[in-house]
């Protein structure tokens, strides 16, 4: 018998950030990640120094985040894509403050108020602007329950490191499936925070947390500090899982549930002696460009299976610098693509100077 | 002998503010009240959006910027992270009670246990003078040129009278800072805000009635009858609410 | 060697609930495994299921959408589902709510009356365990010494007393 046990994606999740020291958490009710908070509301009443508050909107609830972030202590928050987009500006507050925070959206398919099932439509908003502002935020897509244990794990320390947002974008598949898991993650690296709100106890300088900066050569050497540290990020942080792709000549790219189906097709394209491969992409942003150029030097196609309208498909070109061709395999409103979505598709790269 | 001196929970900072503009006085009378109470380094501070933005620089205490009207959401937030620290927000009128209304309400509601200082000056100060939910009807602004039609735009909020309504409001209080004596009281008031946080009272509330002689358009000294004659009676000062003297009264 | 297996009905009979019982089934195996509850544009329409896979190598997609064991609990489920069931799949049947058979002849179908029973044996409610008992025995899903131990795994400790009719219920859908 394994030290395995059976979790739901989203209770994992909410487990995994106790586990890594969260003890705080904010959220407002929104449907498919309501389990995250009614997780927390049973489990921080019971833990030393534990906080749960359900907000009075998402507003507020991003915004107490930033209240406690700015004191230097582990936070987060959990929505659903509309609620995200209402806890945008408070987004752009944690990125021009610099504070690190967990966002949790567990997205399901929109414009507007959109649907209830399963999308992954938030890409851009969380890859490209998540609010107003030049910022980015550490993006990370889980594709089975372990991941969403250990993302979260990865999300804090992340978060911490660079004094930046993590989120992880997860959707109602994610969230809504138990596997076993294992939530032993080891030890949690600490960091000083000299930054944070702690009251001076008139033995230092206050600390004050800001984005405002009137004078604009002030706030220009801010962005470029940030933008620095983006780019060291991208360097190095990128995380991105293969499959056979050794000798692949068609290379699906996807993430979270998107990949899961693709590995079957995958497997099934294999039985027939078609040779495809995947990159799964773990980190969104940064984007595992370099994986991705030294792939479009081997295969002859790309094809992006995704929840959305092809929204990753420009990180794919822009990463191989539209080398090789990019197919999109998509569901969107809430369908999944099937596992014959996908092998059609696989079909239909083979045509397109993909596969022989 | 008597020696005025700064208080310590003030930087060395120049206000900002232009000159007749009470926020000076309000600031000063905040920093007294964490001298008094012994608290200046575990006070922490959130400044809101509008005139009193750079709030930051003035208290010589932690400090956090929030976005226009959410400075109750974070005050929350930095309460809840550690109960012992103190924590005040400081807000004008658009902030704390138009693009702030449902924070404010809900952190009143909760019985957050924080101190709030509302400046209510009838209007928008740092965009240049736009009217305000405080903005008395027929005051002219920017956006009410023609004075305010309350038939087209609404009423003023008067937020002392409203958040006595919620059970979790523990203390409200309107005052001023036109006269001696009115300075007297705020300070009493603002001191007693900070001191029913000390002592786990839960929400309190100092709004203080204002002027803004730049956008009233009026030179300080006239402002200053303009605040008695025209807000005052529309802002009646006093006690809205106070949770523990009437407990203490029905024992 | 990797099993899908579907279990659909009506909300409210404990689809789910079975759903588990294979998967810790599965974790007391050892086995790589994945349990899905309806999500997604099935759960319209009044029908409740669940994809369950147990799998000697990692799982893919968690979806369900060709079952090798179908164990149909209405008669929509059925009708949704006996086409998508593999060619040389099993299908059980709650015959007490389902009169029609099963058309395809590529499939092994068996009937057990699990609601009728249930009532009969004074296991109300339980007619999710006794239809899961009938599939376990006949796709061979797990060895029966297992069942005890899986569902003291599953049956929380504050609920010790539904230990004895779950069981007794699985045990009446196994040997019947």
């Amino acid at each position: 018998m394994s030290d395995k046990v059976l979790m739901k994606g989203n209770e994992a999740l909410a487990e995994a950030a106790i586990m890594a020291g969260c003890r705080h958490y904010f959220g407002y009710p929104i449907t498919p990640q309501t389990e995250v908070a009614a997780y927390m509301s049973k489990r921080m009443p019971k833990i030393d120094g534990g906080v749960f508050l359900q907000a009075e909107s998402e507003i507020a609830a991003i915004n107490m985040v930033i209240g406690v972030a700015a004191t230097g202590k582990r936070v987060m928050t959990s929505s659903s894509s509309p609620g995200i987009s209402l806890k945008s500006e408070g987004l752009s507050y944690l990125a021009g403050c610099d504070l690190p925070a967990l966002i949790v959206n567990v997205q399901r398919g929109g414009p507007g108020l959109g649907g209830i099932q399963p999308s992954q439509s938030d890409y851009f908003h969380a890859t490209r602007g998540a609010g107003h502002g030049d910022f980015h935020m550490l993006v990370l897509a889980p594709n089975s329950v372990q991941e969403m244990v250990s993302l979260v794990f990865k999300g804090f320390d992340l978060a911490e490191k660079y004094r930046m947002t993590a989120m992880i974008l997860s959707d109602g598949t994610m969230g809504q499936m138990m596997e076993p898991v294992s939530l032993d993650m080891g030890e949690i690296k600490q960091y000083d925070k000299p930054w944070a709100l702690t009251g001076t106890e008139l033995k230092r300088k206050p600390n004050i947390v800001n984005s405002l900066y009137l004078k604009p050569e002030e706030l220009e050497v801010k962005n470029f500090e940030r933008y620095e540290k983006y780019k060291a990020i991208e360097e190095t942080e990128a995380m991105y899982d293969e499959y056979m792709m050794e000798d692949a000549e068609i290379c699906i790219v996807a993430f979270g549930v998107a990949s899961r189906v693709s590995q079957n097709a995958i497997d099934q394209a294999r039985a027939q002696g078609i040779k495809v491969g995947m990159i799964r992409p773990i980190t969104l942003w940064p984007f595992p460009k370099k994986a991705l150029l030294k792939a479009s030097e081997k295969v002859n196609a790309f094809v992006s299976v995704e929840l959305s309208m092809g929204q990753m498909v420009e990180d794919i070109e822009l990463a191989t610098r539209c080398a090789k061709p990019v197919l999109l395999c998509n569901r969107v409103g809430g369908m999944i693509p099937t596992t014959e979505d996908v092998l059609n598709k696989i079909m239909e790269a083979t045509k397109v100077g993909g596969a022989k | 002998m008597i020696v005025f001196e700064k208080p310590k929970a003030l930087t060395d900072a120049t206000l900002h503010y232009c000159p007749g503009c009470t926020h000076g006085i309000i600031h000063r009378l905040v920093a007294e009240a964490i001298d008094e109470l012994g608290i200046q380094g575990r006070t922490i501070g959130v400044a809101s959006v509008g005139c009193s933005v750079m709030a930051y620089n003035y208290f010589d205490v932690d400090m956090v910027q929030a976005a226009h009207g959410r400075a109750p959401a974070v005050a929350t937030g930095v309460k809840r992270s550690d109960p012992n620290n103190i924590v005040f927000t400081y807000q004008g009128d658009g902030d704390l009670a138009a693009i702030g209304t449902a924070e404010t309400v809900h952190s009143a509601a909760r019985g957050e246990n924080i101190t709030v200082i509302f400046v209510n000056n009838a209007i928008y100060g740092m965009t240049g003078g736009q009217m305000a939910p405080t903005t008395l009807p027929g005051q002219i602004t920017q956006t009410s040129p023609y004075g305010r039609d309350v038939e087209k735009v609404g009423y003023p909020v008067k937020v002392c009278e409203m958040l006595s309504q919620l059970d979790g409001a523990t203390y409200l209080e309107r005052v001023a800072v036109n006269n001696v004596k009115n300075v007297k009281n705020a300070k009493k008031a603002i001191l007693k805000a900070f001191k029913n946080q000390v002592e786990g009272k839960g929400f309190s509330l100092v709004e203080v009635v204002s002027t803004c002689p730049t956008n009233w358009g009026l030179e300080p000294s006239k402002a200053l009858g303009w605040l008695e004659e025209n807000m005052i009676p529309y802002y009646p000062l006093g006690v809205y609410k106070d949770k523990y003297k009437e407990e203490g009264e029905a024992k | 060697m990797t099993t899908q297996i579907l279990i659909a009905g009506f909300g409210g009979q404990g689809i789910l609930f079975s759903g588990k019982f294979l998967a810790y089934e599965g974790l007391l195996e050892g086995k790589e495994l994945s349990w899905l509850p309806s999500y997604g544009p099935e759960m319209r329409g009044g029908t409740a299921n669940c994809s369950i896979i147990l799998s000697d190598t990692k799982v893919g997609s968690p979806i369900v959408s060709n079952p090798d064991v179908l164990i149909a609990m209405n008669a929509p489920s059925l009708d949704k589902y006996e086409n998508e069931t593999v060619s040389g799949g099993i299908i059980i049947v709650d015959s007490s709510l389902i009169s029609r058979k099963v058309e395809r002849e590529d499939v092994n179908a068996f009937y057990i009356p699990a609601t009728k029973l249930a009532s009969e044996e004074n296991l109300a409610g339980l007619a999710n365990m006794i239809i899961l008992g009938h599939a376990i025995k006949k796709a061979n899903l797990c060895p029966h010494e297992n069942l005890e131990a899986t569902m003291k795994k599953l049956v929380p400790a504050k609920k010790q007393h539904l230990l004895e009719p779950n069981l007794r219920a699985l045990e009446l859908g196994y040997n019947y």
